[in-house]
């Protein structure tokens, strides 16, 4: 038992400098680009997409905010194949978050992730799209 | 001066990382203050909502130091979890709640115990399938969207464990 909770006080020495900095990083982030979204989108059909994966790649919380932003980004204009890169990535990329992944799970693992899930959000995205103008 | 490179130079980079993001607040301060204190507010707000999450957090990684040995991890996410690993892993992922600085730590001890990058990467594809956020995803988007969207992840997260694993395993 006390080995156990040595591994664990170990665990969160390693990991705390690094989560209070991600953290510190986040709040910047944030006060940086809250509200700014509807701003980014440009209306061009091919472009869009790719600032709506940036975005969600760069934004933090929880699924539903991604949501509730997205609904407000349709109403908006902004096409449903940018607003659905945007949810995908939102929870899949965590680019302010590839610092604390790298020291939990490694660096390459870290870089690799969040580099294939920006293209499958992107990916994701377009097939989502199409099965549903297919379907309709 | 030198003394202080050489300081810095041991520190590791997790150190390091933290001393930077002091010293961006600490420029940034001199040019914004109102931006600075209003992102401090907010980094007060995160760290005392997360708290109670770290306690718990710690809770069940001593749990799982205590109880889960290698070999049970690597039976059921590890290189033998076979289709089983597969479907452990697409569930865990929709089950498991809460951010990455939570979920990291944890995933990290399951590797550490001998789970396959594969495994984790596809736990980490599909948080987002929430089944306590579909309701606001219907409300949002419609729940044909809903559906297939929720497909897509499913599949993808299959296809992006494999090619994390073989991209990070070479």
């Amino acid at each position: 038992m006390k080995k156990a909770f040595l591994q664990t006080i170990n665990l969160f020495k390693t990991l705390l400098p690094m989560l209070c900095g991600v953290l510190l990083l986040v709040s910047l982030m944030h006060q940086l680009f809250q509200n700014q979204y509807r701003n980014w989108f440009t209306g061009n059909y091919l472009l869009d997409p790719l600032i709506g994966a940036v975005a969600g790649s760069i934004s933090f919380g929880i699924p539903i905010t991604s949501y509730i932003t997205g609904g407000e980004l349709l109403q908006a204009g902004v096409s449903l194949l940018a607003v659905t890169a945007f949810i995908m990535t939102w929870t899949t990329v965590g680019l302010v978050m590839i610092p604390l992944e790298a020291t939990a799970l490694g660096r390459r693992f870290a870089v690799i992730r969040n580099l294939l899930n920006f293209i499958f959000g992107l990916l994701v995205a377009i097939a989502t799209v199409y099965t549903l103008e297919l379907l309709s | 001066m030198t003394s202080s490179a050489s300081f810095l130079s041991k520190l590791n980079g997790r150190i390091k990382f933290l001393i930077f993001m002091l010293g961006l607040y600490v420029i940034i301060a001199l040019f914004n203050p109102a931006l600075t204190i209003n992102a401090l507010n907010y980094f007060i707000v995160i760290l005392a909502k997360i708290m109670p999450i770290l306690g718990l957090v710690f809770i069940i990684l001593f749990g799982t130091n205590l109880f889960l040995n290698p070999e049970k991890i690597r039976k059921h996410l590890g290189t033998d979890s076979g289709l089983r690993g597969w479907f452990y892993a697409i569930i865990d992922g929709i089950i498991i709640s809460g951010p990455p600085y939570v979920l990291y730590p944890m995933l990290g001890e399951l590797k550490n115990h001998g789970a396959r990058n594969a495994l984790i990467a596809t736990i980490l594809y599909n948080r987002n399938v929430k089944i306590h956020f579909v309701p606001a995803m219907i409300y949002y988007f419609g729940i044909r969207y809903t559906i297939v969207l929720s497909v897509y992840i499913l599949l993808f997260s299959l296809l992006n464990g494999k090619l994390v694993e073989l991209l990070v395993d070479e």
